[in-house]
Order: structure tokens, then C-alpha cells, then sequence
């Protein structure tokens, strides 16, 4: 580890935990209440679903229009681990997550396998016939509660969990918070590296990365399930702050509501699709009186942007403390330092 | 590679052809490429010099025939798995990754020599550093040897052209081959840049000690560094040699009837 | 006896849907084979062109006229829209990579959909009877009047306009834009006003579907689209997307396996055997029915 990097770990690092304890502080004041925090949770839910679709749309540059039902896979998967009820506490909420994420990632093999032989429109399409035949099938079955849904999962709040002296809401805060930027971390740095310049490279040029002996089918079917696991995360994370799961609330519209998030950020933008999910997330909150007219705003602003601005917010850049803090000198370090 | 593999050649292709639908693009095409050697591969255009590269890297599976790379037997395999047995090669349209920089293409390539799994990138353990250390000190000192260090920073897509044309010769070197494949490495290039990439297809094959096979239309270049020829004419062999003689070659000639008869097919 | 009759039922309707889906899949290829484009808006059209089609039964009925004239109004104000979108939003797209037209089709198809949504409120409204209630009687086998105009015209429409398309200056420069638009440029075709037409008809044959539609299952909504667009084009990939007899073949097939699905199935696992069937084909030949193999070029 370089000076550069050791110094720009440690500055997202700091970033991350000033952030934390404003927020505790906020919620100490009362200014942050049991409102705000979960519209933070949601956030920080919907930051881990736009990052994970990042992969596969951004990095790997195929669109995929079926993360809707990865999410639900984990989410179904999560909440009937937890109602089960075989780890009580907030250790079966973890195990329940990563339970989730891991069926979500099968499941994504089961389809990326076969589905990743087809590229652009097609892959799209056929991701689209998979994410609505999961939810055909989650409506169909008795144990996800049909097409009534899953009721009275148990929400993290309500676990009892107190970490140092935080009130329970706080605290159920803080676990969905650090699972999100642990999440974020960890697809980022799985990005910078070897495997991430192969997936890279397959978006660019699929011909030459075989011939740079990337295997191609490997290494998509890797993004497409890195992306499924932590959509199942998310939508574990989802199940046990909603509490209440309907196969409907996964469907068509969800996942592109992820792809929109995605695309607004900049595909291929880590932090693109970070911010491009805070002011997804809030600002219909913000502007309630409005709600009518949301996905009308969504929708002309997708259009304008892909017709003014196709690279979306932040294009494929990155958007670094370290280059803010570290002075301009270093500015060629965007790919080669790992900074974020 | 040992001394017991010393005298098996680097690829030897036996009576391969494919056909498309009924066409046949290439047919009984032998080739044996030696240790060491540099080799060219002519032919007018259409006559299925690319087809050939596509067989060999295994972009297309052939229809008939056997293929062997450094002994092992290689038809049928795909183009990572033919790169991992030692072939590595260059487009006749560049193709590189244009939104990755220099240096990343590069590594791309070096990922074959790097050993560190998923989970240890993800959490950044100390394997992931030394691998990723010793694959950019291996990654820069390739783009030394084709002048481009200066510019490791730089979009791919930014560099002028025949900078691209190195950039990719890199990229393919980057993955240790045995025999490297130029396609038309010349293409688009003035002659003084011609002369500079024949200088450095030699040293590439001193320094790396490997096999070239390049295709090329420009007769300087491959007059000029190619020891052997081959020559293709409607996807078959119509004749193999040393330069002389292949160029007074009555067939050859006639094959490129309407060029000139001593490598004047420029483009 | 009782069994076959049964069966021949769930034919008929089957083709009648299917005929539908032609119609709409033939907007889906028509597009897709000139600007390879996936039309996502293509099935919110269809939801316009039963909205429009709606207001002009009132209209008509109120002056005692036809009803099903409704269709002429309907097809202009497709058409037009369907230029519009062509217009604003995919041309300046038309060079840019494919995943940004496909997103902004996407865009256009939210924003009809929520547009209509505030416009005409989301509830379903229900629709008149466009043709008679009479019907073709072989013994105890009757055929309804509606579902013989659906396929009768669908397959006139499908004859028309493949002739068009291969007979005609202007289809034979659709055809010429379609393999190349720069060569097209160049031998003097208006590159331009040759796509607009092309979404011009394809909107028109949505807003035919859409009456068509409407008259099997009277009621409108704003989202009535999408999944009709869904499986519309889906009978397009199945029989080879940009090959307009190939738009028929699937949309039948389509239908057919609907409605059989429906009827000794389930009605609930239908849109999953919808979509069943477009894995299969996009797994086993995504190139559809009709369609030949390509490969790119290295």
C-alpha cells in the first residue's frame, strides 16, 4: 500500500465516520427523527441497489431490467429465514441477509448463464421475462404468502438491538448504515481490480478482452451475480424495515426505477449512483405535495438527460475526497489509487 | 520453456479449413511456425488472411483439420483458453479498450500472471498488493519498451494512431505469449513510422524471444523483416517460402495480377 | 364432441388475441428493423390510440354514425404521436450508443404512461360495443363478428403491408435505410422523412390494434399498455425481429399458446408462459423463427 493510497483509505475512511456521528448527533438533538431515519434507511437501501446494478449496467455495460427480482428473492428469502425464527435476534438478521444475497446470486447464475450468451437489447429483454417470472412465481407460491404477501416480519427496530447506548431506532440505523457502506466498499474494490478490469474490459470491447484471455462468460456471469448477491442484501435489508412484503412492489416499474438511479448517476459512476440515490430517495419526500407528478419528472428528466447529458451525472468518474483534499497534483490517480 | 519441448514447434496448423454455409473461406491450410521465427502471411485482399488469424486464436472453430499450439492440441478451444496456451494477437481495426487508460489495458492483459482471488481484492489483503504491484512494475516496463510510459495515465482512446497500433501490440505481449499474430500491424502508418514498428517487431522478437506471424500488404515491411512467407489465394496456400523465392513465384505472381509484380500492393 | 368444441373455441380466440399482437408486433419490427431500436413506448401507443379511439366513440355515436370509425382518428393521432417521439426524442439519439436510446424509449414510455395517468386518472373506464354482438353459427359452434374482423383485417394488413414494403419507392427505401443509412444518404433517399414514416405506420397499426383490442376487452387504462406492448413484442423476437411475415407467425403463435395456456393451465402462470416462451427462443434461436444467424465480424 502506497502513501497515496494508505492517505486516500484514510480520508474516505474519516469522511465516513464524521458523517455517522453527525447524524447521531442530529438524532440526539431531535432534529433526526424516527421519520428521517427511515427515509435514511431507505436511502442507504437504495444506494446498495443502484451501486449493485452499477455493476451490471455500468461496469459490465449490459442493462439489465430484472434487479427487481433479485431484490425480492433476498427479501422473501430474508424475511422467511428471520420468521422461521432458527437464529433469534439480530443474528438472524445477518445470517437472513447474507441467506438472501446468497440465493439471490443462484439465482442469478441459474439466469446469467444462459441469459449473458445474448448481449444489449436482447440481454434487457431477457432480463425483464426473468425478473417478472420470479415475481409470477413468488405470487404463486404458499410460503411467500401469495399474492396477499408476507406479513408481520419482524422489523430491526424492533429487535432490541441497542450498540452503545444509541436508543433502538438509532441503532437499527447505524447496522443498515454500515452494511451499506461496508456493501459499497466491497463492490468497489472487487471493482478495482484484476476481475473488475476484466468485466471493464468486456464492456469495451468484448473481442479483444478474449483475446487479452479474459474469459468472457466467467466474467460476466461474475458481475451479473456480485450484482444479484447484494440486490438480495438490499432486499433482505428492505424486508425487515418494511415489514410487510408484496410480490407487486417488485415488479416491472421497481426495476427500472433502480435503472433510472443508475443511469441519472453516471453508468459506471460508483459515487454517481450514491448521490443520484440520496436525491432519488429524498426528494419525492421533500416534495410530497408533488407526489402525483413524480414519475412524470422521472421520466422527462431520464429523456433530457440521455438526450443532453448520456453520461449522466458523474459519467464513469468518480467523485474523490482525495483529489479534493490532496491537491490537484496527483489528478492522474483516478483509476490507478483507489480512491473513493 | 524446457529443453525437452526445444524442438516442438510453436503451432502447427494440419489441412484446417472452415466453411460458411457452403463457402469455403479457408482450406487445407498447413502451416508449421518454429521457435524464433518471424513469418509472414500475404495474400490480395479477400483472400482469407484474416479467416487464418481467426482459426489460429480461436475466434472461429474450425470445420476441419487439427491445430497444435506448443504441442498440445488446441482446435475447438476458445480464444481466452488459445491466449493461455501462448498465442496472442492484434486486430487489423485497432481494438482497444478505449475508456480504460494505457496502463489498465495493459494490466487487462497481465491478469493471466496475477494470483489473488475476489475475496482478497474486496478486502485488499496483502496478496492483492503484492500481485498488483509486480503486474504494474511488469505492465510499465512493456510500455517502455514501445515508448509509451509518458502516457500510462492517458485514455486509450487519446492516443494518436500509431501509438494505438503499439498500445495493442503491448496489450497482447502483456499476456506472455509464444507466438504473437500481427494483423497488418502497418496499416494506416507513414514510412518513417513503418520503419520504426519493424524495428521494433525485431526486438520484440530478440528481447522476448518469440514467434511472429504477421500479415501485412505493405512489401517493404514484410520484404523486409520476414524470413519465411506464406502466400493465400482464395482461402488456400498457394505457396511458402523463403522472400525470393516466393516473389518470383509464377503463381504468386499472377495472383496478384493487376498490382505490381514486386510488392508494390500499397494501402 | 364437447371437448373439440372447447378446444376450437380457445382457437379462435387464441388467433383473435394473436392477430392483435401481430398488429402491434408488426410496429415493434418495422421500428427495430430501421433504427434498431426496441420501441419501449410501442405499447403505451396502443394505450393512446384506445384513449383516442374511446373519446371519438362518444363522438360518433352521438351523431349516429359507425362506431368503429373511431379507428380513422385514432390511427391519425398515433401516427402522429408516434412522429413526435421520433421527432423529440430518438433522432438526436440516433448515432449515440444503443443502451441510451433504449433508456430513453423507456423514458418516453413513463412518461405517456404518467402522463395518461394524470390526464384520464388511473382508474379502468369501460368501453362500448364497437362491432354488433352477431355471430357466425355452424351447429352449436357460433364465431364472433369481432373476432372475425380482427383476424380478417389483420392479415390484410399484414399482406398490404408486405407488398408495400417490397413493392413500393417508399418501402423499398425503408428497406435501403435499414441495412445502411449512410449508403441510403447517398443514393438520394431522405433518411429522415423514411424513419418517420416508418413510426408513422407502426403507430397506426397500434392504434388499429388498439381498436381491435378494445373491442375484444372493453375497458381503458393507463397501463393497459404495457403488458399488451410486452407480449406484442415478444411475438416479434419469436418470429424474427425486422421480419414483418415473421410479426404474424408470432403473434399467432403467441395468442394461440395464450389463450390454450388460459384455458387448461392456469390464468395466473399465463404471462409466466408468456415470457417462458421468449427465454426459450431468445435462449435457442434469438434471431426468431424467420430470422438468420449473424455474427459479428472480427
Amino acid at each position: 500500500m502506497t502513501k497515496k493510497t494508505a492517505f486516500s483509505y484514510g480520508i474516505n475512511l474519516l469522511a465516513v465516520l464524521i458523517l455517522f456521528f453527525v447524524l447521531l448527533l442530529l438524532n440526539q438533538q431531535g432534529i433526526v427523527n424516527k421519520y428521517v431515519l427511515g427515509i435514511m434507511t431507505l436511502i442507504c437501501i437504495n444506494i446498495i441497489l443502484a451501486v449493485s446494478l452499477n455493476v451490471t449496467t455500468g461496469c459490465l455495460g449490459q442493462i439489465a431490467l430484472g434487479h427487481a427480482g433479485f431484490m425480492s428473492a433476498g427479501a422473501y428469502t430474508a424475511a422467511i429465514f428471520t420468521q422461521a425464527g432458527v437464529i433469534p435476534g439480530v443474528g438472524g438478521y445477518f445470517a437472513g441477509l447474507l441467506l438472501g444475497g446468497l440465493v439471490a446470486a443462484i439465482i442469478g447464475i441459474i439466469i446469467g448463464l444462459p441469459a449473458l450468451r445474448l448481449r444489449g437489447d436482447y440481454l434487457a429483454i431477457i432480463t425483464l421475462a426473468f425478473g417478472e417470472i420470479i415475481r409470477v412465481i413468488i405470487e404463486n407460491m404458499t410460503i411467500t404468502g401469495g399474492a396477499q404477501g408476507l406479513k408481520g416480519i419482524k422489523k430491526l427496530s424492533a429487535m432490541g438491538v441497542s450498540l452503545f447506548g444509541m436508543n433502538e431506532d438509532f441503532s437499527a440505523f447505524a447496522i443498515v448504515f454500515f452494511l451499506m457502506v461496508i456493501s459499497v466498499v466491497v463492490m468497489y474494490t472487487m471493482m478495482v481490480s484484476r476481475h473488475g478490469r476484466a468485466i471493464l474490459a468486456i464492456r469495451e470491447d468484448d473481442i479483444a478482452s478474449e483475446a487479452a484471455g479474459v474469459n468472457n462468460t466467467y466474467y460476466r456471469t461474475l458481475a451479473f451475480t456480485i450484482s444479484a448477491f447484494f440486490a438480495g442484501i438490499a432486499g433482505g435489508m428492505y424486508a425487515h424495515y418494511i415489514g410487510i412484503l408484496g410480490a407487486k412492489s417488485f415488479d416491472f416499474n421497481k426495476s427500472i426505477e433502480i435503472l433510472i438511479t443508475v443511469v441519472l448517476g453516471g453508468l459506471g459512476s460508483f459515487t454517481g449512483s450514491v448521490v443520484s440515490a440520496i436525491a432519488l430517495t429524498s426528494l419525492p419526500e421533500l416534495l410530497r405535495q408533488f407526489s402525483d407528478y413524480r414519475m412524470l419528472v422521472y421520466s422527462i428528466v431520464l429523456i433530457l438527460v440521455m438526450i443532453f447529458k448520456p453520461s449522466g451525472l458523474m459519467g464513469t468518474k468518480e467523485f474523490s475526497l482525495t483529489r479534493l483534499f490532496g491537491g490537484r497534483k496527483n489528478k492522474s490517480s483516478q483509476k490507478g489509487s483507489d480512491t473513493q | 520453456m524446457s529443453e525437452q519441448t526445444k524442438n516442438v514447434p510453436v503451432l502447427e496448423a494440419d489441412h484446417l479449413g472452415i466453411s460458411f454455409g457452403g463457402l469455403k473461406a479457408v482450406s487445407d491450410f498447413n502451416m508449421t511456425l518454429g521457435k524464433n521465427e518471424l513469418v509472414g502471411l500475404i495474400g490480395p485482399n479477400g483472400a482469407g488472411k484474416t479467416t487464418v488469424f481467426n482459426l489460429l486464436t480461436g475466434v472461429y472453430a474450425p470445420t476441419e483439420g487439427l491445430l497444435t499450439i506448443n504441442g498440445v492440441p488446441a482446435h475447438g478451444k476458445n480464444t481466452d483458453q488459445i491466449v493461455r496456451m501462448g498465442v496472442a494477437r492484434t486486430f487489423q481495426n485497432i481494438r482497444l479498450f478505449k475508456n480504460l487508460t494505457v496502463l489498465d489495458n495493459v494490466l487487462v492483459a497481465c491478469s493471466l500472471s496475477m494470483h489473488y482471488s475476489m475475496l482478497e481484492a474486496a478486502f485488499r489483503l496483502p496478496r492483492y498488493w503484492k500481485e498488483e504491484k509486480k503486474a504494474r512494475s511488469k505492465a510499465m516496463e512493456l510500455l517502455k519498451v514501445f515508448h509509451l510510459e509518458d502516457c500510462a495515465d492517458w485514455k486509450a482512446d487519446n492516443l494518436p494512431y500509431g501509438k494505438q497500433r503499439k498500445l495493442e501490440i503491448a496489450r497482447a505481449m502483456a499476456t506472455n505469449p509464444s507466438l504473437l499474430l500481427l494483423d497488418e500491424p502497418a496499416a494506416g502508418m507513414n514510412p518513417t513510422e513503418t520503419q520504426e514498428l519493424m524495428d521494433t517487431i525485431r526486438l520484440l522478437r530478440e528481447k522476448f524471444d518469440i514467434t511472429i506471424l504477421l500479415i501485412e500488404h505493405d512489401m517493404n515491411l514484410v520484404l523486409g523483416i520476414c524470413e519465411k512467407i506464406y502466400v493465400l489465394d482464395y482461402g488456400k496456400l498457394i505457396a511458402c517460402g523463403d522472400p525470393q523465392t516466393v516473389i518470383n513465384d509464377p503463381k504468386v505472381i499472377t495472383a496478384y495480377l493487376g498490382a505490381e509484380e514486386e510488392g508494390g500492393e500499397t494501402k | 364432441m364437447d371437448a373439440l368444441l372447447q378446444f376450437l373455441r380457445q382457437l379462435i380466440n387464441g388467433l383473435q388475441s394473436g392477430s392483435i399482437y401481430a398488429l402491434v408486433a408488426l410496429g415493434y419490427t418495422m421500428v427495430y428493423g430501421i433504427v434498431k431500436l426496441i420501441n419501449f413506448a410501442h405499447g403505451d401507443i396502443i394505450m393512446i390510440g384506445a384513449y383516442c379511439a374511446l373519446f371519438f366513440i362518444t363522438l360518433l355515436s352521438g351523431a349516429g354514425l359507425p362506431v368503429w370509425l373511431c379507428v380513422i382518428p385514432a390511427m391519425v393521432f398515433c401516427a402522429l404521436l408516434g412522429m413526435l417521439c421520433e421527432r423529440v426524442a430518438y433522432r438526436p439519439l440516433r448515432h449515440s450508443p444503443r443502451i441510451s436510446s433504449l433508456i430513453t424509449a423507456i423514458g418516453i414510455s413513463l412518461l405517456l404512461q404518467n402522463g395518461a395517468q394524470l390526464i384520464f386518472s388511473p382508474n379502468p373506464q369501460s368501453v362500448p360495443k364497437i362491432f354488433s354482438a352477431e355471430a357466425l353459427t355452424f351447429g352449436s359452434f357460433s364465431i364472433s363478428l369481432g373476432a372475425i374482423i380482427t383476424i380478417v383485417v389483420s392479415i390484410a394488413i399484414m399482406a398490404g403491408l408486405q407488398t408495400f414494403v417490397k413493392g413500393t419507392r417508399m418501402g423499398k427505401a425503408m428497406r435501403a435505410v435499414s441495412e445502411d443509412d449512410g449508403a441510403s444518404k447517398l443514393v438520394g433517399i431522405n433518411v429522415n422523412s423514411t424513419i418517420q414514416l416508418t413510426f408513422a405506420i407502426g403507430s397506426a397499426l397500434a392504434a388499429i390494434g388498439s381498436v381491435l383490442y378494445i373491442s375484444a376487452y372493453p375497458q381503458v387504462q393507463p397501463t393497459m399498455g404495457s403488458l399488451l406492448g410486452l407480449k406484442a413484442f415478444v411475438a416479434a423476437v419469436l418470429g424474427g425481429i425486422g421480419i414483418i411475415p415473421g410479426a404474424m407467425i408470432g403473434g399467432l403463435i403467441m395468442g394461440i399458446f395464450e389463450s390454450l395456456t388460459k384455458a387448461y393451465i392456469s390464468s395466473q402462470l399465463s404471462d409466466a408462459v408468456v415470457f417462458g416462451i421468449l427465454i426459450i427462443v431468445l435462449l435457442v434461436k434469438p434471431s426468431g423463427i424467420l430470422g438468420k444467424n449473424t455474427k459479428e465480424k472480427v
